[in-house]
């Protein structure tokens, strides 16, 4: 396609017409995307969107890594909506997390977008394909008979093109049966409320993350994507010198997974958040704990060191 | 409690959201009207179409009044996402109907490259030289020195000439009409369907509320008349200058070929992959 407006309008043309389908882009081309990816939220067209992370604003440092599109992903586009997006730290969990990138798709009909960065995407390693038969796929819910294709149930069943039942798609505020309706109040509630709630009562479901020494632990650190290989490092190093610190890896970025977050920082005395950003996410982790949370923030392209988030949190506690 | 009268083409329509919003004397009626009988001519199932649009007045053509599946997307958006359409389902009619703002205007790239493809779409562009729908601003196929809500003091771009845009873009079919010539337009609408590759019809329609009365042509009618006086047979206009053209609108078909299709093209390397 001519740019990545047109990607994503592709993808969701291809959705209606029966297919599964994705694109992938870097921060300058998920910009551009974010108008159709609203119009994925609004008409409820399951497809995926893998944003290679990179250092912006702007061109910034070209092909270099960043996670600097955290808050971007759950609010670039205008409008209440909810938002998938899940972060992977390996090749390996790349790979794994594309299958249930389209599956949270296909369940929540809701666009899903893979928060990968420029250290991941670029990085080479061994991955082990799992046998095809072993892969839990779901299936797109079409409807049977003669449902509503935008309401009635909290999730509706879809009707595609080429289904004899000239369904009607549209990006305006509709009716349950699809047809446009702007101006009246409760249509739009109706609706808006419904696309929202698919996504927060379906949390326990979503948000998957990792936890590792949370039995006992001091202090908290927090990561995700490729920040999380560094820190782990330093979480082994500052256990053996007696620092008791618990690490809390994000693996689902949005729906925001509050409750974990919450329950675990509550038993902190200090919680730690390296990003490779001015400190977005760990913004959304202080609304949820009235402890210090530290944000351990680096730009310019280029992953943390083992010893840089040591030193971070040695010289803080 | 009224019904429905009975017509041979309300068969066609979703007659649950009739009247239709267009306004007095707007040209967009009469397209779908032509547009029907051509489905009703060609003997075309309408299960067969999936008609793809953008926003605006023009858009409205088909989505929804056509009984048919309908994408009614983001403004100027609607070829990429027909092209998604029909890549998906390259047997089907995809159709695409929107106006000179949203075709040639926010989505001009898009109309250009799809041309350049010669993906099989069937696109309809309605061209009331003005955004109609949000109050008469300037468009890419405004005239110059016209007087617009956005250029109070004459339009200093000159327009596009979208349907020789179109052909040098690379379309397998191209031609001009206007609302005025409805038997030569319905004849154009079926060799269009009738295309493999990307076919387009410029189609000049008349725009009462947001152009006519800006321009001294209060009436829709005043306009169509228009048209027929200042239209020239493209066979005719090859034997005069560019002068005697500048206040001419050449109709006609600009081109008709065959070259490869772009699904065909994938489809044939998606079989060789495969082995």
């Amino acid at each position: 396609m001519e740019d990545e407006i047109a990607s994503l309008g592709a993808v969701i043309g291809a959705v209606w017409a029966g297919g599964k389908s994705m694109t992938a882009t870097s921060g300058p081309g998920f910009s551009l995307m974010q108008e159709n990816l609203g119009y994925a939220c609004m008409t409820e067209t399951p497809c995926v969107i893998v944003n290679v992370q990179r250092s912006g604003p702007s061109t910034g440092q070209a092909t270099k890594a960043a996670q600097g599109d955290v808050l971007q992903a759950r609010w670039g586009t205008h409008g209440d909506h909810e938002m998938i997006a899940l972060s992977p730290h390996s090749v390996q969990e790349t790979f794994d997390i594309m299958i249930d990138a389209f599956n949270l798709s296909e369940k929540y009909r809701n666009p899903v977008i893979i928060l990968l960065d420029g250290e991941i995407g670029h990085i080479r390693e061994k991955i082990v394909f799992p046998d095809p038969d072993s892969i839990e796929v779901i299936p797109r819910n079409i409807a049977a008979g003669n449902a509503d294709p935008f309401g009635g149930e909290r999730i509706p069943p879809m009707i595609e093109f080429g289904m004899n039942q000239q369904v009607h798609v549209t990006g305006s505020t509709h009716k349950p049966d699809g047809m446009r309706d702007v101006s009246t109040m409760e249509v739009h509630d109706t609706l808006i409320r419904r696309i929202y709630d698919k996504i927060d009562s379906g949390r326990e479901d979503i948000i998957k993350y990792e936890e590792h020494f949370t039995d006992d632990f001091d202090y908290l650190i927090i990561s995700y994507g490729a920040t999380a290989r560094p820190t782990m490092g330093a979480v082994l190093s500052l256990r053996e010198q007696g620092i008791k610190i618990g690490f809390l890896r994000y693996i689902t970025i949005w729906p925001f997974a509050n409750r974990i977050t919450k329950s675990l920082c509550a038993r902190a005395k200090k919680v730690f958040v390296p990003e490779m950003n001015l400190g977005q996410l760990s913004r959304e982790i202080q609304r949820f704990t009235d402890k210090e949370v530290v944000s351990i923030s680096k730009i310019g392209g280029v992953c943390h060191t083992i010893a840089e988030i040591e030193e971070a949190v040695v010289s803080n506690i | 409690m009224q019904t429905q009268p009975h017509h041979k083409l309300t068969k066609y329509l979703r007659t649950d959201v009739l009247p239709n919003a267009f306004c007095a004397g707007c040209g967009g009626g009469t397209i779908l009207n032509i547009f029907c009988n051509v489905l009703e001519e060609m003997e075309i199932d309408p299960n067969e179409i999936i008609a793809v649009t953008g926003i605006g007045c023009s858009s409205w053509i088909p989505s929804p009044y056509l009984k048919v599946d309908t994408l009614h997307t983001t403004h100027g958006r609607a070829i990429a996402f027909a092209t998604g359409v029909k890549v998906m389902k390259p047997k089907k009619r995809v159709i695409v109907i929107a106006g000179d703002g949203d075709l040639s205007g926010i989505g001009g790239n898009h109309l250009i490259h799809a041309a350049r493809r010669n993906i099989g779409l069937t696109v309809f562009l309605v061209n009331n030289y003005i955004y109609g729908m949000t109050g008469g601003q300037v468009s890419p196929t405004t005239p110059y020195s016209v007087k617009s809500s956005t250029t109070p003091y004459g339009n200093v771009e000159r327009p596009f000439e979208i349907a020789e845009l179109v052909a040098a873009a690379g379309a397998d079919y191209v031609s001009r009409w206007s609302t005025y010539h409805i038997f030569q337009l319905k004849k154009s609408m079926k060799e269009a369907l009738n295309k493999n590759g990307f076919s387009f019809i410029e189609i000049t329609s008349q725009c009462p509320t947001s152009y006519g009365r800006r321009v001294g042509m209060r009436n829709g009618i005043d306009q169509l008349l228009d048209f027929k006086e200042k239209s020239i047979g493209i066979k005719k206009a090859e034997h005069l200058s560019s002068a005697e053209l500048e206040e001419k609108m050449i109709v006609g078909k600009l081109i008709d070929r065959n070259r490869p299709e772009f699904t065909d093209g994938l489809r044939r390397v998606n079989e060789a992959a495969a082995g």
